[in-house]
């Protein structure tokens, strides 16, 4: 135990003397009260601490005591459908102690100490096991098996493991050597969990939002930055993406966010359904809740405790997505606390060291081959298994501003782009995402599983419809001069049906119940429905007059494909397809 | 916010600049503890602790450090950190930027004392907000609901009517809310003229009797503008979570607030953002604004109206950028329609409210609602790019469906956002608009389903059928 003392505090940064030996990120008690923070500065005898929590009250002289050991998230079952605050704090039971404020110097176990858990051992007396390994499960979920992983640093050979029901620190087998098995692991949480090696991502992340799945994909184990400027439609997107992406695993980092909007994602999920199961989404789901008037140290931590509990369960071989809103917060919160050290600025006040902290975070994204042997399907105890964390950062740029640090440091990494566009969400066009400044970088990845699980034309299809975006963008220049009256109709023609890929395609939901999740096979079905249709008014503009072509009914018939039944749509598409291209033939002949 | 009489003097101020006291060490001062400065005149001052450390004491004067000296001047550290006596009858009273009454009657009895920072509400007792209220103008109603919780903070360039439809907005949450409601106001550097016309509109609303006033005019001391705000949320939650009143709290100007920070953060001569505010202004304007909402399981609720001035109409101005990024949403008035002599001249197309789809619909408002505004919301962007198109191209060359966009755009404003004082009910709002979307074909309006357009579409001869 290193102990010394409070010599100077300003705000959320605190200076100490008297701590001999003690390491930089190491974990520190602050004060009579025991506020957490954690070492950032060594300067000669005097060390600088950020706080986690309120200063206030506190005095020259208090003491400050530390273990030596940074900061460690609490790894093991009961993690999922726990609502934490960004230092690993569990909400809930911080409100049975403290009330509905919270208190400082509250703590609270992150994982229940006294729940027994059924752990089914997957090894046996005699096998050998080292990091990684797994030895046995516990059902955390109804839906999620919690595999329990030989934590860092221990192996050796099993020499009692054991079917039964443990709690969490209770050991449920010894090592030859003495060392005791438990459930719950811990892991500093600023050092990614290695991996053996990542490995290239071939599968999509899929979101039932057309505009991902379509056009501007993110794959399991990549990661995608949402940029926008307020009011542009970011969280409602970050939550549905949260709500209906096909991960195993789902880590809401809710981070200096609204404490009403943070409240809806608390409220929501619990009553969601997953759509694959039909079980509630938070069975799946970790949440990391630190509001924006929570302290800002605790929030410059909780993007660092979000993804070390993404890269557990990717551990044991799930896939994982993580989604931060959002990042601009965090990258505030490190400039905050520069200011505070006095440090030096970069560019825009941001620390220096802005540029790597965002690349750092980003890197710890990937699907890889695990650590360890055991498979999850029936856990074959020699194989190796396949994990993926999968990283969607929402930026806050000030004024919309792309060109502002964090903006330029996210893009410089992630591989998918989703640029929210003010004007789009003035109009209300949702989600406010700009297809023609947003990319994917992954599709070139994906293209196997789009050919082999839809069809050869859909990437085919996918081009046609962005080319007819980006023709309409350049004619739309050309009807700013001359309107549109003077076009000639092929060209009219392109601007309706730009309009409906955009309005009857593009656009999409939140809070449409069917709406809200388009299943890939039906989006494929749309922009087939819609490349048809284009081709069968292209062959008739010379037969019939082009206001006869606006009056088909086809143009309603693609608007009214959206609402199709998600559980029974092949058949009204089939039919619909059929009728699309036959549009226009009984009037013309 | 009195007593000083047990703490000891302390005579060992060192330096003083702007609004900030270097002292030298005294044992045992606390971060954030309340001072009570006294000069050689016996002129009292309150202050706070910025800064404790081993070799020097830095503290913030709220009514600025004019008439202080290095060596008369005394400093008596209260032990205490800065807190409020609360009671309910603070209610119909009138207190400075600090705290004190103003009003000329008395001190008030507290039945508690709270400290005025406030702590954070844990996310998970936080009730999500659901009651939709009606303020009587079209725009707010239809297009961002306003809703019992919330945080919808009201901007505007200098000049733009923003205190009279703050009020107006006010006026009708009081008719509604009756008795059960507290008006919370807390002004900062406002002038005279302004609290004048705020206390006579809280006097003809009735409203004056359950109102709380702060207030530190523009001629008060700058640094006293930091506590004025928390001084209004302290009583606010008092109110709210221990009475369990409804609480309206209206807080203005938040510029002036964040330029008194920037003021102390120049005089501490720490490392300037953006617009020369300090760094941690974002985390600093969150713990006022995050201060409303409802908790579960309790009645009352806070909800909060700032007034942001837009300096220059910036809407990137650091200030407005970063309030936008804390609450949930924001009316923006649009010097254009004020200029065109529209009232309320709210700019609908980036004026939001982020709660409305949790206040409305069927058996809150009407069913549909939502569908309705989206169109309406798409319908005059087309309209407004369309105008900028006519201005280069003119009217010649435009179709029949853009002419009538283009009716449709003028009616809009005209009529649905041009609306004068006289408050709407939601339904004369709502058939306003579907009366309005009759001015496009059917086939056009993409975002209302057929159902909700046979039952609220009104049937003329002439419009709504096929171009």
């Amino acid at each position: 135990m290193i102990q010394g003392k409070i010599s100077r505090i300003s705000g959320p940064v605190v200076r100490a003397r008297g701590m001999e030996g003690i390491k930089i990120r190491d974990l520190v008690q602050v004060g009579d009260l025991g506020l957490l923070g954690e070492v950032i500065e060594v300067k000669g005898e005097e060390i600088s601490i950020q706080v986690y929590e309120e200063t206030d009250g506190l005095t020259v002289g208090e003491p400050v005591k530390s273990d030596g050991r940074p900061f460690l998230a609490q790894l093991g079952p009961g993690l999922l459908g726990m609502t934490y605050d960004g230092i690993q704090r569990p909400l809930e039971i911080l409100r049975d102690l403290t009330g509905n404020f919270i208190a400082r110097g509250a703590t609270g176990d992150p994982l229940a100490k006294n729940k027994k858990w059924h752990f089914i051992p997957t090894v046996k007396v005699g096998d050998s096991v080292s990091y990684g390994d797994i030895i046995g499960w516990v059902q955390e979920s109804p839906t999620i098996k919690h595999y329990v992983m030989i934590p860092e640093s221990v192996s050796g050979v099993i020499a009692q493991i054991k079917e039964g029901d443990y709690t969490i620190e209770e050991a449920v087998g010894l090592l030859k050597d003495g060392v005791p098995l438990k459930m719950v692991q811990s892991w500093p949480i600023r050092r990614p969990r290695p991996a053996q090696r990542k490995v290239p991502t071939s599968l999509p992340l899929v979101s039932g939002q057309r505009i991902f799945d379509v056009f501007f994909p993110v794959p399991k184990g990549g990661n995608a930055i949402i940029p926008g400027p307020f009011g542009s439609g970011k969280t409602v997107m970050q939550q549905s993406l949260a709500k209906w992406s096909d991960a195993d695993i789902v880590v809401y980092i809710g981070c200096g966010e609204r404490g009403n909007e943070m409240t809806e994602v608390l409220t929501e999920f619990p009553h969601l359904e997953d759509p694959r199961t039909g079980a509630p989404l938070m069975n799946r789901t970790i949440l990391v809740a630190n509001t924006s008037n929570m302290p800002v140290a605790a929030r410059e931590t909780s993007i660092y405790t979000g993804i070390t509990l993404a890269e557990y369960y990717r551990d044991m071989g799930y896939d994982v997505a993580l989604f931060a809103d959002s990042t601009s917060r965090w990258a505030e919160a490190l400039r905050e606390i520069s200011g505070r050290l006095g440090e030096m600025p970069g560019e825009e006040g941001y620390p220096p060291y802005l540029a790597s902290r965002v690349a750092e975070f980003y890197e710890r994204s990937g699907r890889v081959i695990c650590m360890g042997r055991g498979t999850p399907e029936g856990v074959k105890p020699s194989d190796s298994r396949e994990g993926s964390v999968t990283v969607i950062g929402a930026v806050s740029p000030p004024g919309g501003d792309f060109s502002e640090p964090v903006t330029q440091n996210s893009l410089r990494i992630a591989g998918a782009f989703w640029g929210l566009d003010a004007r789009l969400a003035y109009s209300r066009h949702f989600p406010a995402i700009n297809w023609l400044t947003s990319y994917s970088l992954y599709l070139d990845a994906l293209r196997d599983w789009y050919v082999s699980e839809l069809s050869e034309e859909f990437l085919t299809m996918r081009t046609e419809l962005m080319e007819i975006l980006q023709k309409e963008d350049e004619m739309n220049k050309i009807v700013q001069l001359v309107g549109k009256e003077s076009l000639s109709d092929p060209d009219k023609l392109l601007l309706d049906v730009a309009r409906t890929v955009r309005d009857d395609f593009l656009r999409q939901s939140a809070f449409h119940e069917i709406e809200a999740y388009c299943p890939p096979k039906k989006a494929f079905y749309m922009m087939k429905a819609i490349t048809t249709f284009y081709a069968q008014c292209q062959s008739l503009l010379g037969k019939m007059p082009y206001s006869d072509v606006l009056k088909l009914p086809g143009w309603e018939k693609i608007s009214k494909m959206r609402y199709f039944p998600n559980d029974n749509f092949e058949v009204q598409c089939e039919a619909a397809l059929k009728e699309l291209a036959q549009e226009g033939v009984v009037q013309s002949a | 916010m009195t007593t000083e009489l047990y703490a000891k003097a302390h005579r060992k101020i060192q330096d003083i600049k702007g609004p900030l006291v270097f002292m030298s060490p005294v044992a045992d001062v606390k971060y954030g503890e309340r001072v009570v400065i006294v000069n050689s005149q016996g002129r009292k001052k309150s202050g706070q602790v910025l800064e404790v450390g081993e070799k020097a004491i830095v503290i913030q004067v709220f009514e600025g450090s004019d008439g202080l000296d290095r060596k008369s001047t005394a400093v008596f550290f209260t032990g205490d950190i800065v807190k409020l006596g609360l009671s309910d009858d603070m209610l119909g009273r009138v207190f400075d930027g600090s705290g004190n009454p103003r009003d000329g009657l008395g001190e008030v009895y507290p039945e508690v004392e709270r400290p005025i920072t406030g702590s954070p509400l844990n996310p998970v007792c936080r009730q999500q907000p659901k009651a939709w209220i009606e303020t009587g103008i079209s725009s707010i109603d239809m297009l961002f609901t306003l809703v019992k919780g919330q945080k919808l903070p009201i901007w505007g360039g200098p000049g733009l009517p923003l205190n009279a439809v703050t009020m107006q907005i006010a006026r009708q949450v009081i008719r509604q809310s009756g008795e059960e409601l507290v008006v919370v106001f807390a002004g900062m550097g406002i002038t005279s003229r302004e609290y004048n016309y705020f206390y006579k509109e809280f006097q003809d609303s009735g409203a004056l009797a359950s109102s709380v006033l702060f207030l530190n005019l523009a001629d008060d001391a700058t640094i006293e503008r930091i506590l004025t705000p928390r001084l209004a949320l302290t009583t606010a939650e008092y109110f709210a979570f221990d009475k369990g009143r409804d609480v309206l709290v209206i807080l203005t100007d938040l510029l002036n607030y964040a330029n008194a920070l920037r003021e102390i953060s120049s005089a501490r001569e720490e490392i300037p953002g953006r617009r020369g505010y300090p760094g941690y202004l974002y985390t600093d304007l969150s713990t006022i604004y995050e201060r409303a909402g409802i908790i579960k399981g309790q009645k009352g609720s806070i909800t909060q109206m700032p007034i942001v001035t837009m300096p220059n109409d910036d809407i990137t101005h650091p200030v407005i950028d970063l309030t936008g990024y804390i609450t949930e949403g924001q009316i923006l008035l649009s010097r254009a329609l004020d200029r065109a002599g529209f009232y309320p001249p709210i700019d609908v197309m980036p004026s939001l409210s982020r709660l409305m789809n949790l206040g409305i619909g069927e058996e809150k408002t009407r069913e549909d609602h939502r569908q309705l505004a989206d169109q309406l919301y798409a319908l005059y962007a087309q309209g407004k790019e369309l105008e900028k198109l006519t201005a280069i191209i003119g009217s010649e060359g435009l179709g029949t469906f853009e002419k009538r966009v283009l009716k449709f755009t003028r009616r809009f404003e005209d009529e649905f956002i041009n609306q004068g004082t006289q408050p709407r009910s939601l339904k004369e709002s709502l058939d306003l608009g579907w009366d309005l979307l009759a001015e496009a074909p059917r086939g056009e309006l993409r975002r209302v389903e057929d159902k909700h357009v046979e039952k609220y579409m009104p049937k003329r001869e002439g419009v709504g059928a096929e171009a």
